[in-house]
C-alpha cells in the first residue's frame, strides 16, 4: 500500500526523488489521510520559503481536526501543488500521487538515508 | 503529521462488531469506543441532508424512571414539566444543578402515568444516575421512585434525513403510537404519522422496536430503541433499505449546522440554559432545580451570551479558540468546524453580551491569525419545509 519508492517520516509525511532532477515531492501517508478524515484545507509555505528536516512546514484542516506537517527534508520550496487550494480531498483520494503537496530543491540529500523506508514504516504503523 | 492515539478502555455497544466489520474508524467517546467515520464525513452529512443516514447512539444513557413519585421527582430535577408531559410525548430540558449550572441535556418520553424513559449524554450517565439518588433521597426520603439503567439492554439507532420517515415505514410491520395520533383520517397508523416529539412502538421482523420522531440533526427523523440482540439484524435491514451509516464527526457537524448544543461545549456544569439561549426549554413556574437563578438570567441578562459565528473559508475556529474585538479578547468558541452544507465555516461561541448582536464584527484567533467573523442567529441551517 505504501509505495517502495519513496521514504516516510514518523509523523506520516512521505518524500520521493524525481527522476533527472535534484528536487523531492513531498505529500502525507494514505494511513495520514485516513486518520485525518476529510481534509478541507492544507496551509503550505510559499515558493522560495525554506523547509527544515522534520520541521513545521505547514497545517492540514480536516473537518473535525488540525494536525501540523513537518518537511522530511531540508530545501528550498520550489512548486506548491496549486489544486490542493480549490481540491484538498486530492490528499484522501490520492495522497501518494496527485495530493502531493511540495516540490522541494533538497540541500543535504543524505538525509533521506535516515527515513523509514515503506517497509519500515509499514512496520512502524503496524504498532500503532 | 501528529496523531493522537491514546489507549483507553473504553465501553462498547451492541453494534461495535458491525462497524468494525463495515471499516468504521473507531475513536474514544464519552467512555464508550465509537464509529467517528464510515466513508468520511463530508459525504455522511450529504446523505442525512439529502437522503437518510444512520447512527449508533447506543452509547448515550437509558435511564427507566418509575413509581408513584417519579413524575414529582422530575419535576424538582428537570427544567421542563414531567407531570405536564402527557403519555406518548417526549420533551426536550436540562438537568440544572443549585447555580443554574446544566448537569446534563436530556430528552425524556412519558411511558406511562408513573414511568418515564430518559436519556442522558453517554459521559454523564453515571453522574446524572448519582444525582437522581441524592435528590430522591432528599425529596422522597428514598421512596416511591426505582430508576433502572436499561443502557446495557438495549441499542439505540437514530434515523435521520428526508427520506427517513418512508424507510422506517417500510420496514415497520406493525406500529401503535404511545398517544392519540392527530392527523389520521382512517390511516393505518404509521412512524410517519407522529409528530415531533412523540413515540410509539412497533415490530421489524418480529422484533420490538421502540420509536421516538426526535433527533440531533436538524432533519427529520427517529430514534429507534431495540433489544442489544436486536440492534445488528436492525442496522443491517436499515441499511440494505437505503440508509447510509454515519459516525460522530458527521453527527457533530449536522448538530452545529443546526445550532444544536453538545453538553462539554455549549452547556457544562458552569454555563446555564439562560447564557446558552435556550430559555425556551426552561419552564416560567419554577420548583426545580436552579430556578431561582435562571428566572433572574431571563429576566436581568447573562454577562455572556451564545452566538453564531460565521467565516468565508475553510480555515476553521475551532474549540477554545479566543474571540476578539479590536484585538481584546471578549469570548471563547465553544465548537467550530468547515459546514460542508454552507460551503462556509460555522462556530459557536460565548461573547460579552455588549457584541452578541447579529451582524458584528468580530475576530477570531486561529493560530495566532486574526480571522474576521460575523455574529449571526443560530441555527446556521434550517431544513426547508
Amino acid at each position: 500500500m505504501n509505495p517502495d519508492d519513496r521514504k516516510y517520516t514518523r509523523e506520516h509525511e512521505w518524500v520521493v526523488s524525481e527522476a533527472g532532477a535534484d528536487t523531492v515531492l513531498v505529500g502525507i501517508t494514505h494511513y495520514a489521510q485516513d486518520q485525518l478524515g476529510d481534509v478541507v484545507y492544507v496551509e503550505l509555505p510559499a515558493v522560495g520559503d525554506a523547509v527544515g528536516y522534520l520541521a513545521k512546514m505547514g497545517e492540514i484542516e480536516s473537518v473535525k481536526a488540525v494536525s501540523d506537517l513537518f518537511s522530511p527534508i531540508t530545501g528550498q520550496v520550489t512548486e506548491v501543488n496549486a489544486r490542493l487550494a480549490q481540491e484538498p480531498e486530492l490528499v484522501n483520494n490520492d495522497p501518494f500521487g496527485d495530493g502531493w503537496m511540495l516540490r522541494v530543491s533538497m540541500s543535504d540529500p543524505a538525509e533521506l538515508d535516515s527515513l523509514l523506508d515503506a517497509a519500515s514504516y509499514e512496520e512502524y504503523i503496524g504498532q500503532l | 503529521m501528529t496523531t493522537d492515539l491514546s489507549p483507553a478502555e473504553n465501553l462498547r455497544t451492541t453494534l461495535y462488531d458491525t462497524h468494525v466489520a463495515a471499516g468504521a474508524r473507531m475513536v474514544p467517546f464519552g467512555g464508550w469506543d465509537m464509529p467517528v467515520q464510515y466513508q468520511g464525513t463530508i459525504a455522511e452529512v450529504e446523505a442525512v441532508r439529502q437522503a437518510a443516514g444512520i447512527f449508533d447512539v447506543s452509547h448515550m444513557g437509558r435511564l427507566n424512571i418509575g413509581g408513584p413519585n417519579a413524575a414529582g421527582l422530575l419535576d424538582t430535577l428537570l427544567t421542563g414539566s414531567a407531570s405536564d408531559l402527557r403519555v406518548g410525548r417526549a420533551r426536550y430540558c436540562f438537568i440544572c444543578n443549585e447555580r443554574g449550572g446544566v448537569i446534563d441535556d436530556t430528552i425524556f418520553y412519558r411511558l406511562s402515568d408513573d414511568e418515564f424513559l430518559l436519556i442522558p449524554n453517554a459521559g454523564n450517565r453515571a453522574a446524572v444516575a448519582l444525582w437522581f439518588d441524592r435528590q430522591l433521597a432528599q425529596h422522597y426520603d428514598g421512596r416511591g421512585v426505582q430508576i433502572t439503567d436499561r443502557t446495557m439492554a438495549t441499542g439505540l439507532i437514530a434515523v435521520q434525513g428526508p427520506q427517513a420517515a418512508g424507510i422506517v415505514d417500510g420496514l415497520l410491520e406493525d406500529f401503535s403510537p404511545g398517544a392519540r395520533l392527530a392527523r389520521n383520517p382512517g390511516r393505518q397508523p404509521q412512524p410517519s404519522l407522529l409528530r415531533p416529539y412523540t413515540w410509539g412502538r412497533g415490530h421489524i421482523d418480529g422484533r420490538r422496536i421502540f420509536i421516538g420522531r426526535t433527533g440531533y440533526t436538524g432533519e427529520d427523523g427517529f430514534e429507534l430503541a431495540v433489544q442489544s440482540s436486536d440492534a445488528a439484524h436492525i442496522w443491517e435491514r436499515l441499511t440494505q433499505a437505503g440508509a447510509t451509516p454515519c459516525g460522530l464527526g458527521a453527527r457533530d457537524v449536522l448538530r452545529l449546522e443546526a445550532g444544536l448544543p453538545l453538553h462539554g461545549h455549549e452547556l457544562a456544569d458552569t454555563i446555564t440554559p439562560i447564557e446558552a439561549g435556550l430559555s425556551r426549554f426552561v419552564r416560567r413556574d419554577g420548583g426545580f432545580n436552579g430556578a431561582d437563578v435562571l428566572d433572574h438570567q431571563r429576566v436581568y441578562g447573562t454577562p455572556r451570551q451564545l452566538v453564531g459565528l460565521t467565516m468565508p473559508g475553510r480555515s476553521a475556529p475551532r474549540a477554545d479558540y479566543d474571540v476578539l474585538a479590536d484585538g481584546e479578547v471578549v469570548g471563547t468558541v465553544s465548537s467550530g468546524s468547515y459546514s460542508p452544507t454552507l460551503e462556509r465555516c460555522i462556530a459557536m461561541a460565548f461573547v460579552d453580551a455588549a457584541y452578541s448582536e447579529p451582524g458584528t464584527a468580530l475576530q477570531v484567533d486561529i493560530r495566532g491569525r486574526a480571522a474576521d467573523v460575523t455574529t449571526t442567529e443560530l441555527p446556521f441551517y434550517r431544513r426547508a419545509g
